[in-house]
């Protein structure tokens, strides 16, 4: 119904915030209700219906009615207290990363997600873009950085933001406790685009997400069909400079890596089902999709388009 | 109080050279003659060039009001267009770079062009006539900050108009705001415009603080000021310490852009974080800056309209300046995601939830203060104690962001959206419509009317409730804030649509507010001194004030000068009959700071064009500075040479060639 809602979560950072949000929430609003009530209160059983130039004035001292300042005091202290120990106590459980974790490089870029994963025993890696896979119940360590401007990589049912701010390396932490697929956002305005820099966190179980990555961690493979073959000298020749494929000489780093661009099920920072007919729009009217995204609209003839379609779908 | 004593007067300058300030004042009281003298002397001259001139500090009271009201009816629209766009998921009425300058003009109209402004305005209408005083300290700055302010709304708006206006928001993160990724002269504009608007609220400020110091009635002693004197002094004395951070910043920033310096670049060792920290030591301290003088509004309100003195004055005095002095220390609590160390997190975190107790003091003396008087159910009494819940409402919501936790998941949300809202409405729109109800009799002799006034207190508070109170629930499904569009399936069609038709119910609740305004001046029943029985200065003079403001000089012997009789003060009775007349020229009396004793006779200054001169020549510099044409922008200096020049030119009759005394 709401997957960036965050009154609910499915993470080991969620699972201590989102008691104390539903403390403090609770806490609010019964406070509103009853100023709101002593207010309404106060108006409609004080009021006097004679014009106000008729009135006199009540004598009272001056001090009367202090008391109440303290009285209502006193009582407000007791939820401010609570809160600042319990934010406290939320903020040393959540600070220390869980040992062992994995760990994944991101980079933030207008307007889309690079995750790097690096194998710690063979030290083969590979990069993918806006969808990134998780081992579910292992903790995961992110270190985020910025190629330019601030954004913050934000996983609601999962973790709270960081911010991802060029010149330094944020780290986060977040651990999935169930399969799924979650919802990210970019939290800090970024331009043109910030309305659609959405990714996913992707918690698999473990055995699929070895799967998955041993998968990632191959170079794509060569085109079979004649058809492919000629998508894929298109590709070189047009694509290469801004996106790679491992095992072609495209490697241009400014866009994603498209190595295994068809086991992703979204394109355009998650703005697009990943299904050929939005991927040929995609790559010929992106200003008509994302105005102002970096990708440039490309004029192909049909037939470059049909061959460089061909090759994209093959890399799986 | 008997009058004091004239010769305690001349006496603290026994041995002074100019017998005309060191004459001991004649004490009267007000007659006709005297009245008709006073007028002849303070009255700015008709025409053309007479309005241009004046330094009147009601005037420019009101021009300040008028102008901040035309900025908020200009950021409405601007919020008007948004909602349209928002209204449903993946609507193309705007192009996402029209949406980003709209949110971001809407912010910097709304914060910077209507919010401070408007309560300068009521502050520099009211000071002197809640003091007894005839005018400001420094009538002349008061025109200059009043003409900045204008030109520098001007200059902002002309970027806007050329397609030009603030596009990263009003917090101008870097480095989106960099030449490298916003080319345009749009952060040019805003960062020249701010550095100008700076130099506005920076002379207002110190006009504040020394009006406060030295231009009361005699026995107005501190423990006298009405709560908006102690609102607008605090915001004044924030405002002198926070305003150089941030044109500080927008002046390095403009470096950065235009010079190629590196103080917030990367590439250079320059520090993104280094923008956040001085924007936000001066935004935060800001925010109560814009909001404690209007809680000053409802506690000199209130009283008047539950016909009993405020409860717990002193309480509500301190907590005043509590919450000032706090809020310099809760300005990390806009940063909390930046990855700074948990442990400052959790002191900023704690200062942040503490501060809560000050702005309590004030909601709980506002409703012990309806609880044990008698009110009266007038527009001006909606809107004031209207404020008391939405106050409570942005209260509780910004309690909630101030948890470091809960904040990592709320911030930049439409949750915050909603608070500051609440916060800026709620604390500042609300009292000033109540205020504008409160005090238009004072100010145009006629009174609103109450019905259509009522219409419009219930028409803003519902639209504003229906569009904003539905935002918390949008925010904490998720729905980040300065997004142009957002994707069907994120579920928050259905309530965006909601806020869409509050926000313009809100903005038929404004017209019927303006048509009430407009029509009442011309249209409303006649007013009178006091047509509320209220209790401080102002209301002892005409409606609306003479120039001079009061024929004699008041003395002031308690906090509610005209209830005295009424509440059955023991002691003395302030004396409004009789006092110094000071009709020598344009004389105003200046007391002692603490306890306001009778200090000397100031000579005020005519009504002079240099000030209009002095802000038109740094409109003229700060355009040459935008384009960076070096001979506009020399031609601007030499007009503000010019212009101090003949501003600071010694002149006999305002004794600035009298020898140096202390």
């Amino acid at each position: 119904m709401h997957p960036l809602g965050y009154l609910s979560g499915s993470g080991a950072q969620t699972a201590s915030v989102v008691p104390l949000m539903w403390f403090m929430l609770i806490v609010s609003i019964l406070v509103c209700v009853i100023i709101t009530g002593l207010v309404l209160w106060a108006v409609l059983t004080k009021r006097t219906a004679v014009g106000h130039r008729s009135l006199r004035k009540i004598a009272l001292e001056h001090s009367e009615g202090v008391n109440w300042i303290w009285i209502g005091l006193a009582i407000s202290i007791v939820p401010l207290l609570v809160s600042v120990f319990w934010t406290v106590a939320v903020l040393a459980k959540t600070g220390t990363v869980p040992p062992a974790p994995l760990t994944i490089d991101i980079t933030a870029k207008r307007w889309w997600w690079d995750a790097q994963y690096r194998d710690g025993v063979t030290g083969g890696e590979f990069r993918v873009a806006n969808e990134i896979h998780i081992p579910v119940g292992r903790p995961v360590l992110l270190h985020l950085r910025s190629a330019d401007v601030i954004h913050s990589f934000w996983v609601p049912k999962l973790a709270g933001k960081t911010d991802v701010i060029p010149g330094q390396v944020n780290a986060m932490w977040l651990e999935a406790d169930a399969p799924g697929r979650y919802r990210g956002q970019c939290g800090e305005f970024c331009g043109a685009q910030h309305a659609h820099m959405a990714f996913f966190v992707i918690a698999d179980p473990p055995q699929q997400f070895a799967a998955w990555e041993r998968q990632q961690m191959l170079p794509a493979s060569t085109p079979a069909s004649a058809e492919a073959t000629a998508g894929l000298a298109f590709f070189n020749q047009r694509c290469g400079r801004c996106h790679s494929v491992r095992g072609t000489p495209a490697h241009g780093s400014f866009g994603p890596d498209l190595t295994h661009l068809m086991s992703r099920e979204t394109i355009a920072a998650g703005m697009l089902q990943n299904n050929p007919a939005s991927l040929s729009g995609w790559v010929e009217n992106a200003q008509t999709v994302k105005p102002g995204a970096l990708m440039p609209n490309q004029q192909i003839s049909g037939p470059d388009l049909t061959v460089l379609r061909a090759y994209l779908e093959t890399l799986r | 109080m008997s009058p004091p004593s004239a010769a305690s007067v001349a006496g603290t300058h026994a041995g002074d050279a100019r017998p005309d300030v060191r004459r001991t004042p004649e004490i009267g009281r007000s007659t006709p003659e005297l009245r008709e003298r006073l007028q002849r002397i303070w009255e700015t001259k008709p025409g053309l060039y007479g309005w241009l001139a004046t330094v009147d500090h009601k005037e420019i009271g009101i021009r300040y009001i008028v102008t901040a009201f035309v900025m908020l009816v200009i950021g409405g629209i601007e919020a008007l267009i948004m909602r349209v766009q928002l209204a449903s998921p993946e609507q193309t009425l705007l192009s996402p770079q029209q949406y980003n300058m709209l949110f971001s003009t809407h912010g910097v109209t709304m914060i910077f062009l209507y919010t401070s402004p408007i309560l300068s305005g009521f502050s520099n209408y009211l000071w002197p006539l809640l003091f007894g005083s005839r005018d400001m300290a420094f009538p002349r700055l008061n025109a200059l900050s009043y003409w900045i302010y204008l030109a520098a709304g001007i200059f902002m708006y002309a970027g806007v108009f050329v397609g030009a206006g603030p596009n990263d928001g009003w917090f101008n993160y870097v480095p989106y705001a960099q030449f490298r990724y916003d080319p345009g002269l749009n952060i040019d504009f805003y960062s020249l415009g701010m550095i100008f608007l700076g130099v506005s609220t920076s002379v207002g400020a110190a006009n504040f603080i020394v009006t406060l110091l030295r231009m009361r009635a005699p026995g107005m002693s501190i423990n006298r000021l009405p709560i908006i004197i102690w609102g607008t002094a605090t915001a004044s004395f924030a405002n002198l310490l926070i305003v150089p951070a941030v044109s500080l910043a927008f002046f390095l920033l403009w470096l950065d852009r235009q010079f190629h310096t590196q103080f917030f670049q990367v590439p250079g060792g320059g520090q993104p974080l280094l923008w956040q920290h001085l924007f936000w030591m001066f935004g935060h301290p800001w925010v109560y800056a814009i909001v404690l003088p209007a809680m000053g509004m409802v506690s000199d309100g209130l009283p008047v309209f539950c016909r009993r003195p405020l409860v717990g004055y002193a309480p509500v005095a301190l907590a005043t300046v509590a919450t000032m002095l706090l809020g310099f220390g809760v300005w990390v609590h806009h940063m909390f995601a930046t990855g700074l160390p948990g442990l400052s997190l959790a002191f900023f975190s704690a200062a942040s939830i503490l501060i809560a107790v000050p702005s309590a003091i004030s909601v709980f003396s506002w409703i012990a203060t309806i609880w044990l008087g008698r009110p009266v159910i007038t527009a001006a009494f909606l809107f004031f104690s209207s404020t008391i819940v939405l106050f409570v409402i942005g209260g509780v919501s910004g309690f909630m962001t101030a948890s470091v936790p809960a904040d990592w998941e709320l911030t930049d949300t439409y949750f915050v959206v909603a608070h500051l809202h609440y916060v800026l409405l709620g604390i500042n729109v609300f009292p000033v419509m109540g205020a504008t109800h409160f005090w238009f009799p004072k100010i145009t002799g006629r009174m609103m009317d109450e019905r259509l006034g009522r219409w419009s207190f219930w028409t803003t508070f519902i639209g504003f409730n229906v569009a904003f109170l539905p935002m918390h629930l949008t925010g904490l499904w998720g729905m980040p804030r300065r997004v142009y569009t957002y994707p069907v399936d994120m579920g928050l069609g259905p309530i965006n649509m909601v806020s869409t038709v509050g926000s313009f119910l809100l903005a038929i609740g404004f017209l019927l507010f303006f048509i009430n305004v407009i029509r009442s001046r011309t249209r409303g029943a006649v007013a009178g001194d006091n047509p509320w029985d209220a209790y401080t200065l102002e209301w002892s003079t005409s409606s609306p004030p003479p120039p001079y403001n009061f024929a004699v000089i008041p003395t002031v012997a308690s906090r509610h000068m005209l209830w005295e009789d009424q509440l059955g003060e023991p002691d003395e009775r302030s004396n409004l009959e009789e006092g110094f007349i000071l009709d020598h020229g344009k004389e105003a009396l200046a007391t002692t700071a603490l306890d306001a004793e009778p200090q000397r006779i100031l000579h005020m200054p005519e009504d002079t064009i240099i000030p209009l001169l002095l802000a038109a020549g740094m409109l003229v510099l700060f355009s040459g500075m935008l384009v960076r044409n070096l001979p506009i922008a020399g031609v601007g200096a030499l007009i503000c040479a010019a212009d101090l020049i003949a501003w600071f030119w010694p002149r006999a009759s305002l004794l600035e060639r009298g020898p140096a005394h202390g």
